[in-house]
Protein backbone atom coordinates (compact mmCIF):
# COMPACT_ATOMS: atom_id res chain seq x y z
CA UNK A 1 0.00 0.00 0.00
CA UNK A 2 1.68 3.13 -1.15
CA UNK A 3 0.21 5.43 2.02
CA UNK A 4 -1.57 5.03 5.07
CA UNK A 5 -5.17 6.74 5.24
CA UNK A 6 -6.13 5.85 8.60
CA UNK A 7 -5.44 7.91 11.27
CA UNK A 8 -6.28 5.74 14.63
CA UNK A 9 -7.52 7.22 17.76
CA UNK A 10 -5.68 7.55 21.00
CA UNK A 11 -8.46 9.07 23.14
CA UNK A 12 -11.21 7.79 21.05
CA UNK A 13 -14.30 9.84 21.25
CA UNK A 14 -17.47 8.85 22.20
CA UNK A 15 -20.91 8.66 20.00
CA UNK A 16 -22.90 10.24 23.28
CA UNK A 17 -26.12 11.04 21.10
CA UNK A 18 -27.76 10.03 17.87
CA UNK A 19 -31.07 11.47 16.31
CA UNK A 20 -32.84 10.24 12.77
CA UNK A 21 -35.73 11.97 11.24
CA UNK A 22 -36.96 10.59 8.45
CA UNK A 23 -40.32 11.17 5.58
CA UNK A 24 -43.29 8.94 5.64
CA UNK A 25 -42.52 6.53 2.74
CA UNK A 26 -38.83 5.96 4.68
CA UNK A 27 -41.01 5.55 7.79
CA UNK A 28 -42.97 2.59 6.21
CA UNK A 29 -39.42 0.75 5.07
CA UNK A 30 -37.69 -1.87 7.18
CA UNK A 31 -36.61 0.23 9.83
CA UNK A 32 -39.42 2.42 10.12
CA UNK A 33 -39.52 1.30 14.38
CA UNK A 34 -36.26 2.42 14.95
CA UNK A 35 -36.23 6.28 13.70
CA UNK A 36 -36.85 8.90 16.21
CA UNK A 37 -39.37 10.68 13.95
CA UNK A 38 -41.19 9.98 11.34
CA UNK A 39 -42.65 13.20 9.57
CA UNK A 40 -46.33 13.22 8.74
CA UNK A 41 -46.15 14.35 4.54
CA UNK A 42 -42.77 15.91 2.88
CA UNK A 43 -43.09 19.11 3.30
CA UNK A 44 -42.78 18.92 7.02
CA UNK A 45 -44.86 22.19 7.62
CA UNK A 46 -43.02 24.46 5.13
CA UNK A 47 -43.68 26.18 2.05
CA UNK A 48 -41.16 24.34 -0.25
CA UNK A 49 -38.99 21.19 0.11
CA UNK A 50 -35.53 22.63 0.32
CA UNK A 51 -37.28 24.50 3.17
CA UNK A 52 -38.32 20.76 4.65
CA UNK A 53 -35.30 19.81 3.96
CA UNK A 54 -33.64 22.39 6.48
CA UNK A 55 -36.53 22.11 8.84
CA UNK A 56 -35.52 18.16 9.02
CA UNK A 57 -31.90 18.70 9.62
CA UNK A 58 -32.59 21.66 12.28
CA UNK A 59 -34.58 19.37 14.35
CA UNK A 60 -32.21 16.62 13.83
CA UNK A 61 -29.54 18.98 15.74
CA UNK A 62 -32.06 20.17 18.37
CA UNK A 63 -33.06 16.71 18.79
CA UNK A 64 -29.54 15.05 18.77
CA UNK A 65 -28.37 17.70 21.36
CA UNK A 66 -31.10 16.74 24.01
CA UNK A 67 -30.74 13.06 22.83
CA UNK A 68 -27.05 13.53 24.38
CA UNK A 69 -28.39 15.65 27.52
CA UNK A 70 -26.85 19.03 26.51
CA UNK A 71 -27.68 21.81 25.53
CA UNK A 72 -26.27 24.32 22.87
CA UNK A 73 -23.95 26.23 25.00
CA UNK A 74 -22.11 23.03 24.98
CA UNK A 75 -21.04 22.38 21.53
CA UNK A 76 -17.88 23.88 20.07
CA UNK A 77 -18.56 23.22 16.79
CA UNK A 78 -20.87 20.91 14.37
CA UNK A 79 -19.53 19.45 11.25
CA UNK A 80 -22.53 18.75 8.15
CA UNK A 81 -23.23 18.78 4.72
CA UNK A 82 -25.84 17.83 2.38
CA UNK A 83 -25.98 17.24 -1.37
CA UNK A 84 -28.29 20.03 -2.31
CA UNK A 85 -26.31 23.33 -4.79
CA UNK A 86 -23.69 25.01 -2.03
CA UNK A 87 -24.96 22.88 0.51
CA UNK A 88 -27.73 24.89 1.07
CA UNK A 89 -29.46 22.94 3.92
CA UNK A 90 -26.78 22.46 6.82
CA UNK A 91 -25.61 26.23 6.20
CA UNK A 92 -29.30 27.03 6.75
CA UNK A 93 -30.06 25.05 9.13
CA UNK A 94 -26.77 25.85 11.24
CA UNK A 95 -28.04 29.78 10.89
CA UNK A 96 -30.30 28.94 13.32
CA UNK A 97 -27.78 27.85 16.13
CA UNK A 98 -25.17 29.53 17.90
CA UNK A 99 -21.98 27.20 17.51
CA UNK A 100 -19.46 27.49 14.90
CA UNK A 101 -20.41 25.33 11.61
CA UNK A 102 -18.07 23.52 9.35
CA UNK A 103 -19.44 22.11 5.32
CA UNK A 104 -18.43 19.46 3.68
CA UNK A 105 -19.86 17.82 1.39
CA UNK A 106 -19.10 14.09 0.13
CA UNK A 107 -21.91 13.19 -1.46
CA UNK A 108 -23.51 10.14 0.20
CA UNK A 109 -20.26 9.68 2.15
CA UNK A 110 -20.78 12.98 4.27
CA UNK A 111 -21.86 11.14 7.25
CA UNK A 112 -18.62 9.54 7.85
CA UNK A 113 -17.00 12.29 6.55
CA UNK A 114 -18.68 15.02 9.16
CA UNK A 115 -17.36 12.25 11.99
CA UNK A 116 -13.75 11.17 10.94
CA UNK A 117 -13.40 15.08 11.09
CA UNK A 118 -15.13 15.42 14.38
CA UNK A 119 -12.99 12.67 15.73
CA UNK A 120 -9.58 14.07 14.56
CA UNK A 121 -11.07 17.45 16.38
CA UNK A 122 -11.77 15.60 19.43
CA UNK A 123 -8.79 13.43 19.65
CA UNK A 124 -6.46 16.29 19.29
CA UNK A 125 -7.77 18.00 22.03
CA UNK A 126 -9.33 21.24 20.18
CA UNK A 127 -13.04 20.28 21.35
CA UNK A 128 -15.69 18.38 23.95
CA UNK A 129 -18.41 17.97 21.86
CA UNK A 130 -18.91 18.01 17.89
CA UNK A 131 -22.07 17.77 16.66
CA UNK A 132 -22.05 15.49 12.91
CA UNK A 133 -25.07 15.96 10.90
CA UNK A 134 -26.64 15.20 6.98
CA UNK A 135 -29.57 14.67 5.77
CA UNK A 136 -31.41 14.45 1.92
CA UNK A 137 -34.78 15.07 0.88
CA UNK A 138 -36.34 12.78 -2.17
CA UNK A 139 -38.19 15.87 -4.37
CA UNK A 140 -35.25 18.22 -3.62
CA UNK A 141 -32.66 15.56 -5.18
CA UNK A 142 -34.96 14.71 -8.06
CA UNK A 143 -35.34 18.60 -8.51
CA UNK A 144 -31.27 18.96 -8.75
CA UNK A 145 -29.88 15.99 -10.33
CA UNK A 146 -33.25 14.70 -12.36
CA UNK A 147 -36.37 15.33 -13.54
CA UNK A 148 -39.67 16.78 -12.07
CA UNK A 149 -41.61 14.92 -9.79
CA UNK A 150 -44.97 14.53 -11.89
CA UNK A 151 -42.96 14.21 -15.04
CA UNK A 152 -44.02 10.59 -16.68
CA UNK A 153 -41.40 9.12 -16.66
CA UNK A 154 -39.81 5.48 -15.71
CA UNK A 155 -36.80 4.80 -13.66
CA UNK A 156 -34.21 2.64 -14.99
CA UNK A 157 -33.94 -0.55 -13.44
CA UNK A 158 -30.16 0.61 -12.12
CA UNK A 159 -31.84 3.80 -10.47
CA UNK A 160 -32.26 4.20 -6.63
CA UNK A 161 -34.46 6.37 -4.46
CA UNK A 162 -32.87 9.36 -2.76
CA UNK A 163 -34.13 9.15 0.91
CA UNK A 164 -36.03 11.55 3.16
CA UNK A 165 -34.15 11.75 5.97
CA UNK A 166 -31.79 13.76 8.50
CA UNK A 167 -29.36 11.71 10.97
CA UNK A 168 -27.17 13.66 13.51
CA UNK A 169 -24.84 12.34 15.94
CA UNK A 170 -22.84 14.31 19.27
CA UNK A 171 -19.13 13.02 19.60
CA UNK A 172 -17.85 14.00 23.08
CA UNK A 173 -14.96 13.09 25.50
CA UNK A 174 -17.34 12.69 28.33
CA UNK A 175 -20.20 10.71 28.55
CA UNK A 176 -21.24 7.11 27.63
CA UNK A 177 -21.91 5.52 24.33
CA UNK A 178 -19.71 3.59 21.98
CA UNK A 179 -16.30 5.02 20.45
CA UNK A 180 -14.59 5.67 17.59
CA UNK A 181 -11.53 3.69 17.36
CA UNK A 182 -10.37 4.55 13.89
CA UNK A 183 -10.99 6.41 10.76
CA UNK A 184 -9.60 6.26 7.16
CA UNK A 185 -10.33 8.80 4.72
CA UNK A 186 -11.12 7.63 0.78
CA UNK A 187 -9.52 8.72 -2.40
CA UNK A 188 -11.23 9.98 -4.84
CA UNK A 189 -11.03 7.10 -7.21
CA UNK A 190 -12.90 6.58 -11.21
CA UNK A 191 -13.07 3.28 -12.85
CA UNK A 192 -14.59 5.17 -15.76
CA UNK A 193 -18.54 4.70 -15.45
CA UNK A 194 -20.68 7.17 -17.29
CA UNK A 195 -24.28 6.03 -16.46
CA UNK A 196 -25.59 8.51 -13.77
CA UNK A 197 -28.21 6.03 -12.92
CA UNK A 198 -25.51 3.60 -11.77
CA UNK A 199 -23.60 5.30 -9.28
CA UNK A 200 -23.22 1.85 -7.56
CA UNK A 201 -20.97 0.98 -9.77
CA UNK A 202 -19.45 4.28 -9.26
CA UNK A 203 -19.09 4.15 -5.68
CA UNK A 204 -18.21 0.55 -4.99
CA UNK A 205 -14.67 0.63 -6.86
CA UNK A 206 -13.82 3.86 -4.28
CA UNK A 207 -15.74 1.58 -1.04
CA UNK A 208 -12.85 -0.95 -2.43
CA UNK A 209 -10.15 0.81 -2.29
CA UNK A 210 -10.89 2.27 1.20
CA UNK A 211 -12.13 -1.32 2.86
CA UNK A 212 -8.56 -2.59 1.21
CA UNK A 213 -6.68 0.50 2.45
CA UNK A 214 -8.76 0.30 5.94
CA UNK A 215 -7.93 -3.29 6.52
CA UNK A 216 -4.34 -3.20 5.35
CA UNK A 217 -3.46 -0.48 8.28
CA UNK A 218 -5.62 -1.55 10.79
CA UNK A 219 -3.90 -5.05 10.35
CA UNK A 220 -8.09 -6.66 10.76
CA UNK A 221 -9.81 -8.97 9.11
CA UNK A 222 -13.29 -8.65 7.49
CA UNK A 223 -14.21 -11.35 10.20
CA UNK A 224 -12.94 -9.24 13.32
CA UNK A 225 -16.12 -6.89 12.10
CA UNK A 226 -19.68 -7.49 13.72
CA UNK A 227 -20.87 -5.66 10.37
CA UNK A 228 -19.35 -3.82 7.55
CA UNK A 229 -21.97 -1.30 6.77
CA UNK A 230 -22.03 0.72 3.28
CA UNK A 231 -24.27 3.65 2.76
CA UNK A 232 -26.29 3.33 -0.25
CA UNK A 233 -24.49 1.43 -3.02
CA UNK A 234 -28.00 -0.23 -3.47
CA UNK A 235 -28.73 -3.37 -5.11
CA UNK A 236 -26.23 -3.93 -7.54
CA UNK A 237 -23.65 -1.53 -6.21
CA UNK A 238 -23.06 -3.94 -3.03
CA UNK A 239 -23.07 -6.93 -5.12
CA UNK A 240 -20.50 -5.62 -7.07
CA UNK A 241 -18.20 -4.55 -4.10
CA UNK A 242 -18.69 -8.42 -2.91
CA UNK A 243 -17.84 -9.53 -6.65
CA UNK A 244 -14.72 -6.62 -6.48
CA UNK A 245 -13.23 -8.03 -2.90
CA UNK A 246 -13.66 -11.98 -3.91
CA UNK A 247 -11.09 -10.94 -6.73
CA UNK A 248 -9.05 -9.53 -4.27
CA UNK A 249 -9.34 -13.23 -2.03
CA UNK A 250 -11.46 -11.20 0.63
CA UNK A 251 -15.07 -12.72 1.38
CA UNK A 252 -16.93 -10.35 2.48
CA UNK A 253 -19.50 -12.36 4.70
CA UNK A 254 -23.06 -12.40 6.21
CA UNK A 255 -21.49 -9.46 8.22
CA UNK A 256 -21.74 -7.33 4.92
CA UNK A 257 -24.74 -4.89 4.69
CA UNK A 258 -25.66 -2.12 2.51
CA UNK A 259 -27.92 0.60 3.99
CA UNK A 260 -29.69 1.53 0.60
CA UNK A 261 -30.34 -2.18 0.19
CA UNK A 262 -32.01 -3.11 3.20
CA UNK A 263 -34.22 0.80 3.88
CA UNK A 264 -36.98 -0.42 1.71
CA UNK A 265 -39.53 -3.04 1.36
CA UNK A 266 -39.67 -5.11 -2.35
CA UNK A 267 -42.88 -3.57 -2.73
CA UNK A 268 -42.17 -0.53 -2.14
CA UNK A 269 -40.63 0.19 -5.51
CA UNK A 270 -37.93 1.88 -5.21
CA UNK A 271 -35.52 -1.03 -7.50
CA UNK A 272 -31.86 -1.10 -6.83
CA UNK A 273 -32.93 0.72 -3.01
CA UNK A 274 -32.16 3.72 -1.24
CA UNK A 275 -29.74 6.78 -1.74
CA UNK A 276 -28.53 9.83 -0.65
CA UNK A 277 -27.02 11.55 2.16
CA UNK A 278 -29.91 10.71 4.74
CA UNK A 279 -29.49 6.83 3.54
CA UNK A 280 -26.88 5.45 6.17
CA UNK A 281 -27.10 8.78 8.16
CA UNK A 282 -30.50 7.51 9.32
CA UNK A 283 -29.71 4.07 9.69
CA UNK A 284 -26.63 4.76 11.57
CA UNK A 285 -28.18 6.78 13.96
CA UNK A 286 -31.02 5.02 14.29
CA UNK A 287 -30.44 1.34 14.32
CA UNK A 288 -26.59 0.52 14.76
CA UNK A 289 -26.89 3.09 17.53
CA UNK A 290 -29.39 0.93 19.36
CA UNK A 291 -27.77 -2.14 18.92
CA UNK A 292 -25.00 -0.80 19.92
CA UNK A 293 -26.76 0.10 23.35
CA UNK A 294 -28.39 -3.44 23.56
CA UNK A 295 -24.76 -4.56 23.17
CA UNK A 296 -25.62 -7.12 19.77
CA UNK A 297 -23.46 -5.03 17.86
CA UNK A 298 -18.89 -4.87 19.21
CA UNK A 299 -17.54 -3.66 16.52
CA UNK A 300 -18.86 -1.95 13.22
CA UNK A 301 -17.16 -0.51 10.05
CA UNK A 302 -19.45 2.02 8.70
CA UNK A 303 -18.07 2.89 5.40
CA UNK A 304 -20.72 4.88 3.33
CA UNK A 305 -19.92 6.17 -0.48
CA UNK A 306 -20.20 9.25 -2.19
CA UNK A 307 -20.99 10.07 -6.22
CA UNK A 308 -18.73 13.05 -6.57
CA UNK A 309 -21.07 14.24 -9.61
CA UNK A 310 -22.66 16.85 -10.86
CA UNK A 311 -25.42 17.97 -13.35
CA UNK A 312 -23.07 19.90 -15.34
CA UNK A 313 -19.85 16.90 -15.49
CA UNK A 314 -22.55 14.45 -16.53
CA UNK A 315 -23.82 16.85 -18.80
CA UNK A 316 -20.17 17.29 -20.22
CA UNK A 317 -20.06 13.54 -20.61
CA UNK A 318 -17.57 13.27 -17.30
CA UNK A 319 -17.65 10.07 -15.73
CA UNK A 320 -18.60 9.83 -12.28
CA UNK A 321 -16.05 9.57 -9.36
CA UNK A 322 -16.70 8.46 -6.12
CA UNK A 323 -15.04 8.38 -2.57
CA UNK A 324 -15.65 6.27 0.73
CA UNK A 325 -14.83 7.29 3.88
CA UNK A 326 -14.45 4.52 6.82
CA UNK A 327 -15.10 4.73 10.60
CA UNK A 328 -14.78 1.99 13.23
CA UNK A 329 -17.06 2.08 15.79
CA UNK A 330 -16.71 -0.45 18.70
CA UNK A 331 -18.26 -0.94 22.31
CA UNK B 1 -2.52 2.81 -20.23
CA UNK B 2 -3.37 0.48 -17.32
CA UNK B 3 -6.37 2.31 -16.09
CA UNK B 4 -7.88 2.65 -19.20
CA UNK B 5 -7.97 -1.12 -19.89
CA UNK B 6 -9.09 -1.56 -16.10
CA UNK B 7 -11.73 0.53 -16.77
CA UNK B 8 -13.05 -0.99 -20.28
CA UNK B 9 -12.97 -4.52 -18.06
CA UNK B 10 -15.09 -2.85 -15.17
CA UNK B 11 -17.65 -1.09 -17.49
CA UNK B 12 -17.70 -4.54 -19.16
CA UNK B 13 -18.57 -6.23 -16.10
CA UNK B 14 -20.88 -3.72 -15.21
CA UNK B 15 -22.60 -4.02 -18.41
CA UNK B 16 -22.99 -7.90 -17.67
CA UNK B 17 -24.47 -7.02 -14.60
CA UNK B 18 -26.80 -4.44 -14.92
CA UNK B 19 -30.35 -5.47 -14.67
CA UNK B 20 -32.16 -5.48 -17.97
CA UNK B 21 -35.41 -4.05 -19.05
CA UNK B 22 -38.03 -6.71 -20.04
CA UNK B 23 -38.85 -5.64 -23.72
CA UNK B 24 -42.13 -7.62 -24.36
CA UNK B 25 -44.43 -6.57 -21.28
CA UNK B 26 -42.88 -2.94 -21.88
CA UNK B 27 -43.64 -2.90 -24.91
CA UNK B 28 -47.41 -4.27 -24.17
CA UNK B 29 -47.87 -1.76 -21.79
CA UNK B 30 -46.92 1.46 -23.85
CA UNK B 31 -49.00 -0.20 -26.89
CA UNK B 32 -52.35 -0.46 -24.62
CA UNK B 33 -51.94 2.65 -22.51
CA UNK B 34 -50.78 4.59 -26.13
CA UNK B 35 -53.52 2.98 -27.75
CA UNK B 36 -56.52 3.60 -25.28
CA UNK B 37 -54.97 7.55 -25.06
CA UNK B 38 -55.30 7.76 -29.01
CA UNK B 39 -58.67 5.91 -28.61
CA UNK B 40 -59.81 8.79 -25.91
CA UNK B 41 -58.75 11.17 -28.72
CA UNK B 42 -61.23 9.73 -31.49
CA UNK B 43 -63.53 9.45 -29.21
CA UNK B 44 -63.17 13.08 -28.27
CA UNK B 45 -62.74 14.50 -31.81
CA UNK B 46 -66.31 11.68 -33.46
CA UNK B 47 -68.35 13.62 -30.35
CA UNK B 48 -67.59 17.39 -31.83
CA UNK B 49 -68.51 16.18 -35.05
CA UNK B 50 -71.17 14.59 -33.75
CA UNK B 51 -72.41 17.42 -31.38
CA UNK B 52 -71.12 20.25 -34.01
CA UNK B 53 -71.77 19.48 -37.24
CA UNK B 54 -71.30 22.74 -39.13
CA UNK B 55 -67.17 22.54 -37.98
CA UNK B 56 -65.02 21.42 -40.50
CA UNK B 57 -62.70 18.51 -39.53
CA UNK B 58 -59.67 20.51 -39.67
CA UNK B 59 -61.21 22.07 -36.83
CA UNK B 60 -61.80 19.62 -35.07
CA UNK B 61 -59.07 17.95 -34.95
CA UNK B 62 -57.38 20.80 -33.17
CA UNK B 63 -60.20 20.97 -30.51
CA UNK B 64 -59.22 17.56 -29.95
CA UNK B 65 -55.47 18.58 -29.46
CA UNK B 66 -56.51 21.58 -26.99
CA UNK B 67 -59.00 19.08 -24.63
CA UNK B 68 -56.12 16.02 -24.72
CA UNK B 69 -53.83 18.82 -23.72
CA UNK B 70 -55.89 20.44 -20.78
CA UNK B 71 -56.86 16.69 -19.94
CA UNK B 72 -53.09 15.74 -19.38
CA UNK B 73 -52.74 18.75 -17.84
CA UNK B 74 -55.00 18.78 -15.06
CA UNK B 75 -53.94 15.04 -14.24
CA UNK B 76 -50.76 15.86 -14.18
CA UNK B 77 -51.65 18.67 -11.79
CA UNK B 78 -53.66 16.12 -9.73
CA UNK B 79 -50.59 13.60 -9.59
CA UNK B 80 -52.22 11.29 -11.28
CA UNK B 81 -50.08 11.34 -15.30
CA UNK B 82 -46.82 10.53 -13.41
CA UNK B 83 -48.62 6.89 -12.37
CA UNK B 84 -49.32 6.64 -15.76
CA UNK B 85 -46.54 7.25 -17.14
CA UNK B 86 -44.66 5.05 -14.61
CA UNK B 87 -46.67 2.10 -15.73
CA UNK B 88 -47.24 2.87 -19.55
CA UNK B 89 -43.69 4.27 -20.66
CA UNK B 90 -43.39 5.48 -23.79
CA UNK B 91 -46.97 4.92 -24.55
CA UNK B 92 -48.45 7.69 -22.79
CA UNK B 93 -44.96 10.06 -23.59
CA UNK B 94 -45.60 9.46 -27.70
CA UNK B 95 -48.94 11.11 -27.79
CA UNK B 96 -49.49 14.78 -27.27
CA UNK B 97 -50.16 14.34 -23.71
CA UNK B 98 -47.61 13.42 -22.89
CA UNK B 99 -45.79 16.77 -24.19
CA UNK B 100 -48.18 18.66 -22.12
CA UNK B 101 -47.29 16.49 -19.17
CA UNK B 102 -43.80 17.31 -20.19
CA UNK B 103 -44.64 21.37 -20.04
CA UNK B 104 -47.19 21.22 -17.00
CA UNK B 105 -44.89 19.34 -14.84
CA UNK B 106 -41.85 21.66 -14.63
CA UNK B 107 -44.16 24.32 -14.17
CA UNK B 108 -45.64 22.69 -10.69
CA UNK B 109 -42.29 21.91 -9.86
CA UNK B 110 -40.17 25.52 -10.19
CA UNK B 111 -43.91 27.41 -8.66
CA UNK B 112 -41.45 28.07 -5.71
CA UNK B 113 -39.12 30.09 -7.73
CA UNK B 114 -41.49 32.67 -8.83
CA UNK B 115 -43.68 33.15 -12.06
CA UNK B 116 -40.97 34.57 -13.98
CA UNK B 117 -37.68 32.79 -12.91
CA UNK B 118 -39.72 29.43 -12.08
CA UNK B 119 -42.58 29.07 -14.13
CA UNK B 120 -41.97 30.43 -17.06
CA UNK B 121 -38.30 29.63 -17.54
CA UNK B 122 -38.38 26.51 -16.54
CA UNK B 123 -41.45 25.52 -18.23
CA UNK B 124 -39.94 24.35 -21.80
CA UNK B 125 -36.70 22.52 -19.66
CA UNK B 126 -37.60 19.10 -20.94
CA UNK B 127 -40.07 20.19 -23.83
CA UNK B 128 -37.72 23.00 -25.21
CA UNK B 129 -35.82 20.42 -27.41
CA UNK B 130 -39.38 18.83 -29.18
CA UNK B 131 -39.90 22.47 -29.75
CA UNK B 132 -36.68 23.22 -31.41
CA UNK B 133 -36.62 20.00 -33.26
CA UNK B 134 -40.26 20.32 -34.66
CA UNK B 135 -39.71 24.03 -35.70
CA UNK B 136 -36.04 23.17 -37.34
CA UNK B 137 -37.35 19.60 -38.85
CA UNK B 138 -40.74 21.69 -40.35
CA UNK B 139 -38.18 24.42 -42.46
CA UNK B 140 -36.84 21.52 -43.69
CA UNK B 141 -39.59 20.11 -45.16
CA UNK B 142 -40.75 23.12 -45.72
CA UNK B 143 -37.49 23.84 -48.31
CA UNK B 144 -37.76 20.32 -49.64
CA UNK B 145 -41.85 21.02 -50.55
CA UNK B 146 -40.49 24.48 -52.15
CA UNK B 147 -37.72 22.61 -54.19
CA UNK B 148 -40.11 20.18 -55.23
CA UNK B 149 -42.58 22.70 -56.48
CA UNK B 150 -39.86 24.20 -58.68
CA UNK B 151 -40.47 21.84 -61.17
Amino acid sequence: MEREQTLIMKRKPRIIGNYAIVGPKEGQGNFGKYFDYVMKNDYFGESTFEKAERKMLESAISGVISNAKLSPKDIDIMVGGDLLNQIISSSYAARAFEFPFVGVYGACSTMAESMAIGSVLIDGGYCNNVVCCTGSHFSTAERQYRFPLELGNQRPPTSQWTITGAGACVLSMNGDGPKISSVTFGKVVDWGINDVNDMGAAMAAAARDTLLNHLENTKTKVGDYDLILTGDLGKLGSEILIDLMDEEGIDLGVNYGDCGQMYFKREQGTLCGGSGAGCCATIFNSYVMKKFREGKLKKVLFMPTGALLSTTSSQQGDTVPGVCHAIVVES
Amino acid sequence: MEDKRRNEQYNRYIQSKIPKTKAWPTLFRSFVIGGMICLLGQGINDLIMLGFPQISQTSAWAYTLVCLIFLASILTGFGVYDQIGKYAGGGSIVPITGFSNSITSPSIEFKSEGIIYGICVKMFTIAGPVIVFGVVSSVAVGLIYWVIGLF
